[in-house]
């Protein structure tokens, strides 16, 4: 409760914040040398809040559906798109993180691998694999890789972590037990990673976020709000608060991740409490 | 645990599910029509109109073929996907195609239906910028990633070093930059950003802006003009008959689909709006009659190359540097770049008026926000 009354107050800051630069601010910005290095503030650059809240209740063109239930649909469609790719990034950083786990010279050959892969420009790599899975998948699909490819690296090294978390004494206890690696892993290992592996899922759920927003636009994939957001934005000299709507939908979903995986969090706290 | 992560993994299948619904739905058909797959280069709007009148006015249907359109996105380059054999056809600008050609991509100009550029220079009219020379000095935007070559040839032709005489600015795909004039012209194409402009609101009158308002560099009219949206066809395919035959019918329905545009442009509009296009009618109504503006009248023909046009393009895309001091090719296009047998036949099929001499554009009024 009192978490939640925490968010809502920083919402509102962070809204009091834009009227206040807004009001204050001069409208053409604030320039140095011909460099502006404040933004300006004028309604086209920046919209009053109200404005683009009105805006979500209007039809999206003449005649259409207002805005709230494009993005509303939009954002389910990318919702998703982030599940597929969450779950796959899970499954291959899980994955990932039991062999390195398992074998020393998995953990020294991998790791750098992982780490270098994180390094390839998002840009570079999205019309990759839209051309490379246009032909064997649907469209979303190449999103959900997109999304799986920026998931995966939080959850393998976080796990890893969580992993070799287990103090020497616990492991000697199971040695004594004569178990096996498996129940080792499934006993001792996975419990232990817990605390690791759920920080690990929420960077890993805003990631898959970002992958499947970019991909949208990278591959043109239709109806999510990555859609929606450059589709809107080329409508920003007629109708700027249009293209704050669409942002605010991106935001949304992000945090409508998070917050299902901090969800997700509690209910696996309460299940491994004994 | 295992329970909580199934219900997890539950709950994200079941999301999952949204994701499927949007696949498009393929028409039931009576015959097995011949599946073809066209890949636009941007997203559904008026400019591939023709295209999609084709479709839903059932002219492929006639010609026995199943058109699929599939849209672009910043990164879908149309050449590339044709070339690797996801596409039977792509639309795409010819300097853009050359160079894709140049850097191996088999593919072959089989129609051009666009016979002009699309591209203007805008500038408020009272900058006093009114010919390519008068841009020295200013603040010249321009988009970038091959579509600045007809204004870096219009400077060079007006005796103006683009590197040194001008300020490039990269441009937003918006026309914020010239209205609020942190740049002094702007590139605009005339059926998109140009009729943004007129969309947008003139503070100091309060009313729309005026074309009065403006003054447009038209390439078509400086002499720079490169041509744009053609359609291309796999080079090596093109030896097999079958494809042959195929490209023949893509084309004559291709055909029919711009005549139906030309003389319906408000039909046409609302077949694009219908396919979900997140662009105003009225601004769709533009875009239409601008389109149509740059294809008609074709003097041989819609589709066919011209020979002297051609020429030009491909001299442009070889002799004008861009600010990295590159050029769009670095020799002359090899194999088959063009070829006009394909759409020669298709318009012998088609008959009637596919010349456009008399066409006459109705005025189109745009409205705030294109809506």
């Amino acid at each position: 409760m009192r978490r939640a009354l925490g968010s809502l107050a920083l919402a509102a800051l962070a809204a009091g914040a834009w009227e206040l630069y807004k009001a204050l601010a001069p409208d053409e910005g604030v320039s140095v040398a011909g460099v502006r290095f404040l933004p300006r503030s004028d309604d086209q650059a920046m919209p009053h809040l109200w404005t683009v809240l009105a805006r979500l209740g209007q039809p999206e063109l003449r005649g259409g559906a207002p805005i709230w239930e494009v993005l509303l649909s939009a954002c389910l469609t990318t919702l998703g798109i982030v599940a597929v790719g969450l779950l796959a990034g899970v499954v291959v950083g899980g994955l990932l993180a039991v062999l390195m786990q398992r074998f020393g010279f998995a953990e020294r050959g991998l790791l750098p691998y992982v780490v270098l892969s994180q390094t390839v420009p998002l840009v570079a790599l999205a019309p990759a694999i839209a051309g490379w899975g246009g032909a064997i998948m649907p469209q979303w699909g190449t999103v959900s890789v997109i999304a799986a490819y920026l998931a995966f690296f939080p959850v393998a090294v976080g796990l890893l972590r969580g992993l070799q978390s287990p103090t020497p004494e616990a492991l000697e206890l199971m040695d004594s037990y004569s178990a096996s690696w498996w129940a080792t892993l499934v006993k001792l290992r996975l419990p232990a990673s817990l605390p690791y592996l759920f920080p690990a899922l929420k960077l890993a759920g805003a990631a898959a976020v970002v992958g499947a927003v970019v991909g949208e636009i990278s591959t043109g994939t239709r109806g999510g709000i990555g859609r929606l957001v450059i589709e809107y934005s080329r409508e920003a000299t007629t109708d700027p608060a249009k293209v704050y709507t669409a942002m605010l939908g991106a935001a949304l979903l992000g945090l409508t991740v998070t917050g299902l995986l901090t969800l997700a969090q509690r209910l696996a706290a309460r299940g491994a409490t004994p | 645990m295992k329970k909580i992560l199934t219900g997890v993994f539950a709950a994200a299948l079941l999301l999952a599910g949204c994701g499927t619904a949007d696949d498009p739905a393929d028409g039931g058909d009576t015959t097995t029509p011949t599946k073809i797959k066209l890949q636009l280069q941007w997203f559904v709007q008026a400019q591939f109109a023709g295209y999609i009148a084709a479709v839903d006015k059932g002219f492929y249907k006639e010609e026995g073929l199943d058109v699929e359109i599939l849209e672009g996105g910043v990164d879908i380059v149309p050449q590339t996907v044709l070339a690797q054999g996801r596409a039977d056809y792509a639309v795409s600008w010819v300097p853009k195609a050359l160079a894709s050609r140049e850097q191996g991509a088999a593919i072959t100009n089989v129609a051009q239906i666009f016979q002009r550029s699309g591209t203007y220079q805008v500038a408020f009219a009272d900058s006093g910028i009114k010919t390519p020379a008068d841009l020295k000095g200013k603040k010249v935007g321009n988009w970038g990633f091959g579509n600045e070559f007809e204004l870096f040839a219009a400077l060079t032709k007006a005796g103006l070093d683009p590197g040194k005489d001008v300020t490039l600015v990269q441009q937003q795909f918006d026309m914020q930059a010239l209205l609020r004039g942190d740049i002094d012209a702007a590139q605009a194409m005339s059926y998109n950003e140009y009729a943004q402009l007129l969309e947008a609101e003139n503070p100091k009158t309060k009313k729309l802006y005026q074309p009065s308002d403006f003054t447009v560099l038209d390439w078509n009219e400086v002499g720079t003009a490169m041509l744009q949206d053609a359609v291309w066809a796999s080079t090596e395919r093109l030896n097999d008959t079958g494809y042959q035959e195929t490209t023949v019918k893509f084309l004559t329905g291709t055909i029919k689909g711009w005549i139906y545009c030309r003389d319906n442009p408000e039909e046409c509009r609302d077949l694009v709006v219908a396919k979900g296009s997140k662009l105003g009618a009225s601004h769709q109504l533009w875009q239409t009659v601008e389109t149509n503006k740059l294809i008609w009248p074709s003097p041989e023909g819609i589709g066919v190359v011209n020979g002297g046009d051609w020429k030009r393009t491909v001299d442009l895309a070889l002799g004008t540097k861009n600010a990295d001091g590159d050029t769009v090719i670095t020799k002359q296009p090899e194999g088959l770049p063009y070829t006009n047998d394909y759409i020669k036949k298709a318009l012998a099929k088609v008959g009637g008026d596919t010349k456009g001499e008399s066409y006459k554009p109705d005025p189109v009024t745009v409205e705030a926000g294109g809506k």
